[in-house]
């Protein structure tokens, strides 16, 4: 049986770990390639990064970062943001990301969901959502948060699975930085209208939370940031609750 | 030396760092005559397998992988390709081992097959020298090879297919050895100095 995933997100701006609040203030978290070590030694199951600056300047800068990180952990990584081309992604999977992420131009540009999944196989394609509950209708948002689109996030998630995304990181705005628990109501009703994987994202404030998400929805996945790397929340520690209450890990 | 098959497709970054580490000679080359002069082969496939087999009969690879009789591992889409065929765009592969790449069912299952799974093995095989049955590798496929005889382990996602596999002198895994922490190194390491 397939073991629960605990995902540590690193959002990376200059090779540098931030850690934003409801998308918008940002704080140092750390250096990206000390943090990704230490998830590696205290077996996190895969790490994500998003480049938040995501501009062409920075660019070669991230793919210099992909490589360091690939030379020193043994364990898959997601490397997303501003990513806009097949040519984008290739340089990514080429120095050593094993999936990539497409969140804005998955919107503004479907086709490259399924060239990418043909390309390099649907196992490396993370289609990203974010999604925010607006007059209390679960609404995709683009441009890290800023702009809304008026899609529906349950349809968009369908149609992201037909596109050839083989996984989906769908992070809840109106959950994220909050510490209230992951939005168990939207994730478990994407979970039942999809067959592909889903990683969790936005809320995690407390291992029950984790305990939760697994216990009341299929999803196999939960991520955080900022829980993990100042140290609140311990993955060991996390894990080793998890498992005391029946959940399979990897420990 | 190890020669690592690359045809161009995808992340063969992770195994070359691995190689890195244990501090082993290796050349990355899809020619011919690389494959003839390597000890050993190392292939780690990504992507889709026709596209795959369509870039072996391409680089006029096809016949020599069927008869090589050098220590050969197949890693993941590295190892399907083995296969007599494969359900993923309907393709004849190289027939080592007997059997046809399926599909998971996804009405039933969350498919890719993503993330850490048991890999069982009662066998003294040298490939798992050192690597305790029921250990977790990191897996992300969503076609597998079904249980057969040369099964040398097992992993069970809606049922129970075929891990790791061996036949003479071709070795195959489902999993991603190079992405799942010590136990993978472990495996590497074994192929390189054991198999």
């Amino acid at each position: 049986m397939v073991t629960k995933r605990i995902i540590p997100c690193l959002d990376i701006k200059d090779k540098v770990v931030v850690k934003g609040v409801n998308f918008k203030s940002l704080e140092y978290a750390g250096d990206a390639i000390e943090l990704s070590m230490k998830y590696y030694e205290e077996y996190a199951d895969e790490l994500v990064f998003l480049d938040i600056t995501a501009t062409e300047e920075n660019r070669k800068t991230l793919i210099e970062l992909v490589k360091e990180i690939a030379k020193v952990i043994r364990i898959p990584f997601t490397v997303g943001g501003g990513i806009s081309s097949l040519e984008n992604i290739h340089e990514l999977i080429f120095a050593g990301a094993d999936k990539v992420s497409l969140n804005t131009v998955a919107v503004k540009n479907k086709s490259l969901i399924t060239e990418a999944a043909k390309k390099f196989g649907s196992q490396a394609i993370v289609a990203a959502v974010d999604i925010n509950l607006v007059n209390d209708k679960y609404e995709v948002f683009i441009k890290a948060g800023k702009e809304a689109t008026g899609i529906d996030g349950i349809e968009w998630c369908k149609e992201l699975q037909d596109l050839g995304a083989g996984e989906l990181l769908i992070t809840s705005m109106n959950k994220d930085g909050t510490k209230s628990g992951f939005d168990l109501e939207f994730l478990s009703k994407v979970e039942k209208n999809v067959s592909i994987p889903i990683i969790a994202s936005g809320g995690a404030g407390k291992k029950e939370d984790f305990r939760d998400l697994f216990f009341d929805t299929g999803i196999t996945a939960g991520l955080a940031a900022s829980l993990f790397h100042f140290n609140i929340l311990p993955i060991p520690e996390l894990k080793k609750y998890l498992s005391e209450n029946g959940i399979k890990v990897r420990l | 030396m190890i020669t690592v098959l690359d045809y161009g497709a995808g992340n063969i970054a992770s195994v070359k760092n691995v190689l890195d580490e244990l501090k082993v000679d290796y050349l990355i080359s899809n020619r011919e005559m690389d494959l003839c002069k390597g000890d050993k082969i190392i292939f780690p496939g990504v992507g889709e397998a026709s596209f795959a087999i369509r870039k072996l009969h391409l680089m006029n690879l096809f016949n020599l992988l069927r008869i090589i009789k050098k220590p050969f591992l197949g890693i993941c889409l590295g190892m399907q390709l083995l296969a007599e065929k494969s359900n993923e765009g309907d393709v004849t592969c190289l027939g080592v081992f007997p059997g046809t790449i399926k599909k998971f069912d996804d009405s039933s299952l969350q498919v890719p097959h993503m993330g850490w799974n048991n890999i069982i093995h009662n066998s003294d095989n040298k490939l798992f020298h050192n690597i305790k049955s029921g250990e977790l590798f990191y897996f992300a496929n969503s076609y597998y090879m079904p249980e057969n005889e040369f099964q040398i382990a097992t992993s069970e996602y809606g049922i129970t297919f075929a891990s790791a596999m061996m036949r003479n002198n071709f070795y195959g895994v489902q999993f991603h050895p190079e992405k799942s922490g010590a136990p993978g190194i472990q495996l590497i390491k074994n192929f390189i100095e054991l198999c």
